[in-house]
């Protein structure tokens, strides 16, 4: 039998008898609805990412390290038992016999960070010191971010004198470098925990303001926009439905740059004596003591390791946060070119 | 819109936000608990509550924030920024006795920033993806995860006591006497680190851009040199970016100088800051606050106008 196809003579199968096909492209019944979404394409991206990865597990590993170095009570209860330290970071070993530990101990198998100018061991307090620090980076860009996007979406979504009013106030707050800012907030507040984070939350959040909205007065030029809004749509569900998702990767790619920037502050005002009392285990203000030491001349040898070790833990987590930011940056940004593969096969 | 019609239209728009900085200042000092004359009371025990209403009526602090708001700002628009009261010395004097010091240390760290990024950046992009392009971004990614005053501190361990080739405190001698010059090259390496790693990677970035321009082909496909091609050709458009971001690096810098400055005991207004922030010295603080926001809208507003002029697309823009 044979077909016959304008003057080209087709013979040799029998269309009714052909059974298998080579399969034209990847795409199978099975697949259907399994496209991986661009969340799940970014991630891809970044776990190949070598330098994000090995940012990722330092953090991890640095921020296991402070949550079981010492046990966590919350309001009386432990709520976490275990105790990595090897001592508790405000005993005073000197006074302790047993412990045959002086001030500024050089590093040694007891102490591997050698002791501080209290004879307190450094280890114990490199360890827990990172609590304070770790946990307002992450818990001032949550609220600077949440914050900032819903300013930001609702001035850029309405525009007009709403959005020029609301911006004007962002340009203010944008004026002073937020260390200015923060140090003032402190002095007015005192330190401590939630007074840092007050300290802060109230310059960071217009950075986000500012991008959110530029993305959102581009996203909103959108079709989808115009269509929900015929279709009657209620203002806040385009905004946080249509609008925010298509415009939230360039928030995130701020937010993970700046919780190292947020823990350099932290520490900053420890340095400075203003974040929290003198000879409370945090990095910053463990440097801020061992500043006089240095400048003042201990007498003898210089006690380095009290010095180089909680100023290069705050480098270390800076360092992987900002690879992380990086790598984030990288996954987000090739999304908008567009270079993963859309359907049909390899 | 013509360039001088985009300059004064920039100017005017700085005077609500300059306006909004001295509000935002002023409040966030004044709703502190406490004042000046808390401060000197605790000096003095004797001082009954009597004595404090007279004090607080003759410096002003009796009256409402608001009527306090307009004095201050009547009396800063003729140039008087008040008494720091503690000190029992005006403002205007401390804060014209510290302003050079902190100047002259800015520009060493801008300098710093300028002479490291500018040559780095061209470097990296030029080779890029060989290994010299991996290294100076691994060590700008860590110029921008050092905290400053650790830097500080380190280099006062290695450069001061381990090898002796700068002095632990600053010399006691004016200004620009070549020992304090030599002093304030380790200040100007730690404030600058962070502003030359960003506009590194900025530097690199647009000039990786740029090089891959139709523009730039034709340079070459001319037989010019690739040096001339790489200086004269993608370094000009791609310092067009970089001045943008110079402004932004300005509040690093500003920033940068109150740890900096106390690190390495250098008596600028950063220091200064600090101390006022301690002895609750109102007038002091909302000087050096103010002068950090207007130091930055100028600088803005120097970069658009800079960058204005530099292309001239963005006018019609």
């Amino acid at each position: 039998m044979s077909t016959q196809r304008g003057r080209i003579q087709i013979s040799g199968f029998d269309t009714e008898r052909v059974t298998e096909r080579e399969p034209l492209s990847a795409w199978s019944e099975a697949s259907r609805g399994t496209t991986q979404s661009r969340w799940q394409r970014a991630w891809g991206r970044f776990r190949r990412n070598r330098v994000a990865m090995i940012g990722i597990w330092t953090v991890a590993f640095m921020v296991v390290v402070t949550v079981f170095a010492r046990p966590v009570t919350v309001a009386g209860v432990t709520i976490q038992p275990i105790s990595l330290a090897p001592y508790d970071p405000s005993t005073i070993l000197y006074l302790d016999p047993a412990a045959d530990a002086g001030r500024f101990d050089p590093p040694s198998l007891t102490n591997p960070m050698g002791t501080d100018a209290n004879g307190r061991d450094l280890l114990s307090r490199v360890m827990v010191g990172g609590r304070a620090s770790i946990s307002i980076g992450f818990v001032v860009v949550f609220i600077t971010a949440s914050f900032g996007l819903v300013y930001g979406a609702i001035a850029g979504y309405y525009g007009g004198w709403v959005d020029e009013i609301m911006m004007r106030f962002v340009d203010t707050v944008f004026a002073f470098p937020a260390l200015v800012l923060a140090l003032v907030i402190v002095a007015i507040l005192g330190g401590g925990y939630w007074q840092l984070v007050a300290a802060f939350a109230f310059p960071g959040w217009a950075t986000y303001a500012r991008l959110i909205r530029g993305e959102i007065l581009s996203v909103k030029q959108n079709q989808y926009v115009t269509a929900a809004r015929a279709l009657g749509a209620r203002d806040r569900s385009i905004i946080f439905k249509h609008v925010v998702p298509n415009a939230v990767a360039p928030l995130i790619v701020q937010a993970s740059l700046s919780i190292g920037t947020v823990v350099i502050g932290v520490a900053a005002l420890g340095f400075l004596g203003l974040g929290f009392p003198p000879g409370t285990p945090e990095w910053g203000t463990m440097l801020d003591q061992t500043r006089q030491t240095l400048i003042q001349g201990p007498g003898g040898s210089i006690p380095w390791w009290a010095t180089v070790f909680p100023g290069g833990a705050i480098f270390l987590f800076v360092m992987a946060m900002n690879m992380i930011g990086d790598g984030v940056n990288d996954a987000l940004d090739a999304q908008q070119v567009g270079e993963a593969p859309q359907g049909g096969g390899e | 819109m013509g360039l001088r019609r985009f300059v004064l239209k920039r100017v005017l728009l700085t005077v609500p936000i300059l306006f909004g900085v001295s509000v935002i200042t002023f409040v966030l000092v004044n709703v502190a608990p406490g004042d000046p004359v808390d401060v000197i009371v605790a000096f003095n025990p004797d001082i009954g509550p009597a004595e404090k209403a007279q004090m607080r009526e003759y410096y002003g602090l009796d009256q409402p924030v608001w009527a306090q708001y307009l004095r201050w700002v009547g009396n800063l628009l003729q140039g008087d920024l008040g008494e720091a009261i503690t000190r029992n010395r005006s403002v205007n004097a401390i804060f014209m006795s510290r302003l050079p010091e902190t100047i002259v240390l800015g520009l060493f760290g801008w300098a710093f920033a300028i002479i490291i990024a500018i040559p780095t950046g061209i470097y990296a992009a030029v080779r890029k993806d060989e290994m010299g392009d991996h290294v100076s971004r691994i060590i700008a990614l860590s110029g921008i995860s050092i905290p400053n005053f650790w830097l500080g501190l380190m280099l006062i361990l290695f450069g001061a006591l381990t090898f002796n080739l700068w002095p632990v405190l600053p010399p006691r001698k004016p200004l620009l006497h070549p020992d304090t010059l030599w002093f304030l090259l380790l200040p100007g390496i730690t404030i600058g680190t962070a502003s030359a790693s960003t506009m590194m990677r900025i530097m690199r970035s647009s000039m990786a851009e740029e090089i891959n321009k139709e523009y730039v082909t034709a340079a070459r496909a001319k037989g010019l040199p690739e040096r001339t091609v790489i200086l004269k050709h993608v370094l000009r458009n791609s310092l067009i970016s970089v001045t943008t971001v110079a402004a932004f690096l300005t509040a690093g810098i500003v920033s940068g100088s109150v740890v900096v400055e106390v690190v390495f005991s250098w008596p600028g207004l950063g220091r200064e800051f600090v101390q006022a922030l301690n002895a609750r010295e109102t007038n002091l603080i909302l000087a050096i606050t103010l002068f950090t926001g207007v130091a930055l809208v100028i600088a803005n507003l120097l970069a658009d106008i800079v960058y204005a002029l530099l292309d001239p697309r963005i006018r019609y823009g």
